[in-house]
């Protein structure tokens, strides 16, 4: 079933401010369409700057987007607004990146966690309240004598179950998680990726999860969407895409995945990007390609029918 | 408060040592402490020794130290957004070095900082030379500290963390760019990481920190071959790119304990799932011993 629909999303940021005039609009993201079913993964793959984290805050509708839809269960949701949204917002939560930053330092924990309920839940007394939390901090793996304690008395793991915790209080179907664990220590990512799974499983909840780091993605993610240049270049099953690559730009990032023993050395011949930057008219990878033909400064940079946006598509491998 | 107990490394030219460990395991600070770096900030030594050639850093005197830093040993942090100051071009950056370490006259200076660019395969060097940190993208400053790093051409570079604020496909290059620099001039380079990526990749010899203390090292194959510390073992096991997809991934039980709370014995004994009674002794670093491969356990090879 299909949770959250995103169409066509466009959004640019304008030069404000005494640039104005001088300044160019800064296309973020282009014709961008996703679709999250109900208990899946999708991630959302790219370098810094590719627009993975603003097509996130615009499905969520933290940013108004310039044009496209965006469906909930279904329903439309663009132009949502008021008392409507913030239902809305009861379904959808997300999970920052940094631990250090997204808690409020002189609110205790149990505070932190329960201000969703205090917007979705105002039914609830203050008991119930340190009830539901002391409950959903015990999911997250962290028993509730912390309840009464502020952040920096956490380690930066504990804190990103916190944050989990604070989005899952106000029991949403949708987590959007935006590098939950690209702060956090190898062993300690590995502790908070079992604990999304398992929560995942048990709440029966999609994520939106967004990473620049694919060893990560290619454990937890069920389908992956690439984005370079404020577009998807390449979306599928995370098997094929991470086996078969059709777009040399994901072709690319895989190749630039580092190695996980020293006797893969010089094993293969990485297909890398041959030079910077991006190309503002045609296909954008264009000064990065090296398989690029003339006819790819006049592609539109639409996907084709196998997901891939590239006229010249890498060959199937076995 | 001791941060960092009985560390002994040793750097040989034309040699990559990769000291690996999570955050807070005193790998940076020992990184830092070659260079005698944060005496200032309060870091004392309480026993030991650093020697270059076979003569003491703690020996020679502050003028003689200066030539050492930068001159003999070098430095890379990790953050190549903060580590350049924004108000000075990258030439006048890059000419201070030069002109601390080497005895060139301004136009020499020049010639040399652009040459330096061209080095680390930045092409349009003399126009970078006159452009602000601001203009160049995280990749490029990186490149413009490895530039400055190399200015007066050192026999040891000690690299933090230099690739950890990069995007993946800019991480690669500055890889093969410092494994390149390091075999020409043949450097010996002390990579500081937290990444066994970047260890397979780059080094010959590994050593992994744990709380504070060297718990295992030795050549880069028999480290991914046959780890020998418990901790080493989890670490490798619980990285996503060995795992299987969908499966749970292993995890360490429980949580590196801070400076100060260490155990008098071995600082993985409360995590290890092969801790015995006499873990609770202080271990030797060469408890075990294969060769050059050395790790601070009782009870390597032994199963749960």
């Amino acid at each position: 079933m299909s949770m959250l629909k995103v169409n066509g999303l466009n959004k640019a940021f304008s030069a404000g401010g005494m640039f104005k005039a001088i300044g160019k609009d800064k296309r973020a993201v282009i014709d961008t369409s996703f679709d999250l079913m109900a208990g899946e993964t999708l991630a959302i793959v790219g370098e810094s700057g590719s627009g993975k984290s603003t097509t996130a805050r615009l499905a969520m509708r933290l940013l108004p987007s310039d044009s496209g839809s965006i469906s909930w269960a279904g329903e439309d949701v663009t132009t949502l607004s008021g008392r409507g949204l913030r239902n809305l917002r009861s379904h959808i939560q997300m999970v920052f990146q940094d631990p250090y930053a997204s808690l409020n330092p002189r609110m205790k924990i149990w505070e932190s966690v329960a201000e969703g309920l205090r917007v979705h839940r105002p039914d609830l007394s203050k008991q119930q309240r340190r009830e539901k939390v002391a409950e959903t901090l015990q999911q997250c793996g962290l028993d509730d004598s912390g309840m009464d304690r502020y952040p920096h008395q956490f380690s930066g793991g504990q804190r990103q179950r916190i944050g989990i915790a604070r989005a899952l209080i106000v029991e949403p179907k949708v987590l959007v998680l935006d590098e939950p664990v690209s702060a956090l220590d190898v062993s300690v990512q590995a502790q908070v990726l079992n604990l999304l799974k398992d929560i995942q499983q048990s709440r029966n909840l999609a994520y939106l999860f967004i990473s620049h780091d694919l060893s990560v993605v290619s454990h937890i993610a069920d389908r992956v969407s690439v984005m370079f240049a404020g577009r998807v270049v390449e979306q599928g099953r995370a098997a094929d895409i991470f086996e078969n690559p059709a777009h040399p730009y994901t072709r690319a990032l895989l190749d630039a995945r580092p190695i996980s023993h020293p006797n893969e050395r010089g094993k293969s011949e990485p297909v890398l990007a041959i030079g910077e930057g991006m190309s503002d008219s045609g296909c954008a990878y264009q000064p990065r390609c090296p398989f690029k033909k003339d006819s790819c400064a006049d592609f539109d940079g639409a996907l084709n029918a196998q997901g891939c946006a590239c006229l010249y598509p890498l060959p199937h491998q076995q | 408060m001791n941060a960092v107990a009985g560390v002994s490394l040793k750097l040989e030219p034309g040699r990559v040592l990769g000291l690996v460990g999570e955050s807070g395991c005193g790998k940076s600070l020992t990184a830092q402490s070659i260079l005698r770096l944060g005496e200032y900030q309060g870091v004392e030594k309480s026993s030991g020794d650093i020697r270059l050639d076979d003569k003491s850093l703690f020996e020679i005197s502050d003028k003689a130290l200066r030539t050492v830093r930068g001159g003999r040993i070098a430095m890379v942090f990790q953050e190549p957004m903060t580590a350049l100051n924004p108000v000075f071009s990258i030439g006048s950056q890059i000419a201070e070095v030069i002109s601390l370490h080497l005895n060139l006259d301004r136009q020499q200076a020049c010639q040399r900082a652009s040459d330096l660019l061209r080095d680390v395969g930045m092409q349009d060097a003399e126009q970078i030379l006159k452009q602000y940190p601001d203009a160049l993208s995280g990749g490029m400053r990186q490149r413009v500290l490895i530039a400055m790093a190399m200015a007066a051409d050192p026999d040891y570079i000690i690299a933090d963390e230099p690739t950890t604020a990069l995007d993946v496909s800019v991480q690669k290059r500055i890889i093969s760019l410092l494994l390149d620099l390091q075999k020409k001039r043949n450097l010996g380079l002390l990579l500081v990481t937290h990444d066994f990526g970047l260890v397979a990749e780059m080094c010959d010899d590994v050593a992994v920190m744990y709380a504070g203390q060297i718990v295992e090292s030795g050549p880069v194959m028999d480290i991914f071959n046959r780890p020998a510390h418990p901790y080493t073992k989890a670490l490798m096991g619980c990285r996503p790119e060995v795992s299987t997809a969908g499966k749970a991934l292993p995890v360490i039980s429980g949580q590196v304990p801070p400076p100060g709370h260490w155990p008098a014995g071995c600082h993985f004994a409360q995590r290890c799932p092969l801790a015995k009674d006499n873990c609770s002794a202080p271990v030797a670093a060469d408890a075990w011993q294969d060769g050059e491969h050395i790790s601070r356990c009782l009870h390597v090879g032994e199963s749960v």
